[in-house]
């Protein structure tokens, strides 16, 4: 197996004033391609800078981190923005839709910085749409769409770009019970179909959905393995 | 991601507000379209003094009397009275010169039966009609002899006629005038010449100098006197063989100033376009005030937007815009914005322009080249005043703009 992710001894130390916070203290973990892992762990835990970390928006004080191959410790802004663009798709707690946007626009916005033309662009977009049930509702605003059809438009979107990992932080922490179901089923569809899927988590029922879960604690690794219990998500069509 | 691209997004951004877009251009409109209006109604007023000027005789050189000194103390020109007829005369016997008139002037009372108004009566020679480009309405200019013969004859502007008559087009050629009591014939009416600075050229009445000086005025000085060069190319050798004939007939010692000075047309021409052009560059300096206090206002209303949309600008670095596309599309919009003001604002300035020129006395000229400037200190403006608040929404930090609430 390809090991798309690479993290060798990472640390990030945040100076506040005279004072360093260590968020992360010498992380070493590798997620090959495929896989559909958790990060879990309290708030506080370095979780949100393993993120912010892996999903190249921020950059570790020290260690090694390969995404995909390429070396991300030492890139500047403008690379890890492309990287950012070609390799992950992001899905936010809050989706993070651009509002007074319709929604197929909204997926179309990484082709956009890739430099995608128009008619590819369209064709692309329409095809995730598709993927996440949304055919329908391609031309709505984010205003006009329930909280699960935003965070659809937001998984479409972050496929947009084939990108090598789905990182998709608190993708439930907005939505009901059913309505996480849903999404959760999308993700292992994804997953199944061999896309790497990164979830960052809090809530151990929705990290069962995952085959691998990583704990942190106070910036360190204190449990990473399989999950035993997993649980696959009802298709939608079950609930109703 | 291409300009073109760029630009769509800077343009659905602008749409999308339409209101606060039209209030952020409404500082440049206004700049742009003073500047215009202001330059044009400048270069309008220039043209028409230049116009003036040129209308006061064609290859013209103007001697007028010297200054006094008093105790070291220049006391302006005019303040001597030096020139006579016999100067004339000597000047008109020179080969360069084509033709000279002499000028009094004095204000009279005219009468004429229950109507009487205060003219400034001005006389001169036959030559007049020749050497200040002056055309009738009707009737004709006295005559050499007339003038020899200090005949009682007017030629009136149409103002005078207007005045008296009750009727600007009142048939008056022939009718008696009482000017100080002294009867004059009118024999002709003066082609109208407007105003300048709100002084009427059309409110005078013309008569031979013999008479004002003799027997109107008793006076014994010619206040100017005008010369026509033979041609344009003959003006410094006119001007020197005049200087040379009056400081023969004034007796001067070689040591001694001119008691006189000689002014060419293209001289007053320099000096009145000097002013005036001073005029225009201080109006469109005024005007280019005003156009950087709506700069200040794209760049305020840009910072706001910058604000406002600090999660758009994270999601968009997050999904992968970098620092140069955030730049580009905030520069663009304001680029746009102040763009769309300059155009705006030409089209107000050249209406503007228009409408001056139809409902007011004054004329406002457009030119090509402040049509041209406004645009592009337009363009100047949104880039100068889009920069700073482009560069601060492009170095935002994606994780804190995300979080932004």
């Amino acid at each position: 197996m390809n090991s798309v992710i690479q993290i060798q001894d990472l640390k990030k130390i945040y100076r506040i004033g005279d004072q360093e916070i260590h968020a992360l203290r010498g992380v070493s973990v590798a997620i090959h391609e495929g896989e559909f892992v958790a990060i879990m762990g309290p708030s506080g835990s370095g979780k949100s800078t393993m993120m912010n970390v892996i999903g190249c928006l921020d950059k570790p004080t020290s260690g090694e981190y390969f995404l995909d191959g390429q070396a991300i410790s030492q890139a500047h802004d403008d690379e890890l923005a492309r990287i950012r663009n070609h390799k992950i798709g992001f899905v936010f707690q809050s989706f993070n839709l651009l509002p007074r946007t319709e929604a197929v626009e909204n997926v179309e916005l990484p082709m956009l910085y890739a430099g995608v033309g128009t008619k590819e662009r369209r064709r692309r977009a329409l095809d995730a749409l598709e993927a996440v049930g949304l055919i329908e509702r391609i031309h709505n605003k984010p205003n006009e769409l329930s909280g699960g059809q935003q965070q659809r438009v937001s998984i479409a979107r972050a496929l947009a770009n084939e990108p090598v990992i789905l990182l998709a932080d608190e993708p439930t922490g907005a939505l009901d019970t059913r309505t996480s179901m849903e999404i959760m089923s999308i993700f292992q569809r994804l997953n199944d179909a061999g896309k790497t899927v990164i979830l960052v988590t809090h809530e151990p029922d929705i990290a069962q959905y995952a085959k691998r879960i990583v704990r942190f604690r106070d910036g360190q690794i204190i449990e990473d393995g399989p999950v035993l219990d997993r649980r696959t998500a009802a298709l939608p069509e079950e609930v109703a | 991601m291409n300009y073109l691209e760029s630009l769509r997004l800077s343009l659905r951004s602008v749409k999308v507000n339409k209101m606060r877009s039209f209030l952020t251009a409404l500082g440049i409109i206004i700049g742009v379209a003073a500047v215009i209006t202001l330059v044009a109604i400048g270069q309008g007023a220039s043209n028409s003094i230049s116009d003036q000027i040129q209308g006061l005789g064609s290859n013209l050189l103007i001697v007028s009397p010297g200054q006094a000194t008093q105790g070291g103390v220049k006391l302006g020109a005019g303040s001597l009275n030096t020139l006579t007829l016999d100067d004339v005369n000597a000047i008109s016997k020179l080969n360069t010169v084509s033709a000279v008139s002499p000028d009094v002037r004095k204000t009279a009372q005219v009468v004429y039966r229950n109507e009487n108004s205060s003219t400034s009566i001005e006389g001169t020679n036959a030559d007049y009609p020749k050497v200040r480009s002056t055309d009738l309405q009707s009737g004709r200019f006295f005559s050499k002899f007339e003038v020899q013969g200090q005949a009682n004859v007017a030629v009136v502007g149409t103002d005078v006629v207007a005045n008296l008559f009750g009727d600007p087009n009142a048939q008056v050629i022939g009718k008696k005038i009482e000017v100080n009591q002294m009867p004059f014939t009118i024999i002709g009416i003066l082609a109208s010449q407007g105003s300048v600075g709100g002084m009427s050229s059309d409110d005078r009445i013309i008569i031979p100098v013999t008479t004002a000086m003799n027997r109107l005025f008793n006076m014994n000085k010619v206040s100017t006197i005008f010369v026509s060069a033979k041609s344009s190319d003959l003006m410094d050798q006119a001007q020197a063989d005049i200087t040379l004939a009056i400081r023969i007939q004034h007796n001067l010692p070689l040591k001694e100033d001119n008691d006189f000075q000689i002014t060419s047309q293209a001289q007053i021409l320099n000096t009145a376009q000097g002013v005036t052009s001073m005029m225009t560059a201080l109006l469109a300096g005024i005007a280019a005030i005003s156009l950087v206090v709506g700069g200040i206002g794209i760049m305020n209303i840009m910072l706001v937007s910058v604000t406002e949309r600090t999660r758009e600008i994270g999601i968009r670095k997050a999904i992968g815009a970098t620092r140069g596309i955030i730049l580009r599309q905030f520069l663009i919009e304001s680029v746009v914005l102040s763009l769309a003001g300059g155009i705006i604002g030409i089209l107000i300035g050249l209406g503007g322009s228009e409408l001056i020129s139809r409902l007011t006395p004054l004329t406002a000229k457009v030119s090509l080249s402040p049509v041209l400037f406004a645009f592009l200190f337009s363009m100047f403006v949104g880039i100068v005043f889009g920069v700073y608040p482009a560069r601060k929404a492009a170095s935002l930090n994606p994780i804190d703009a995300l979080r932004y609430e």
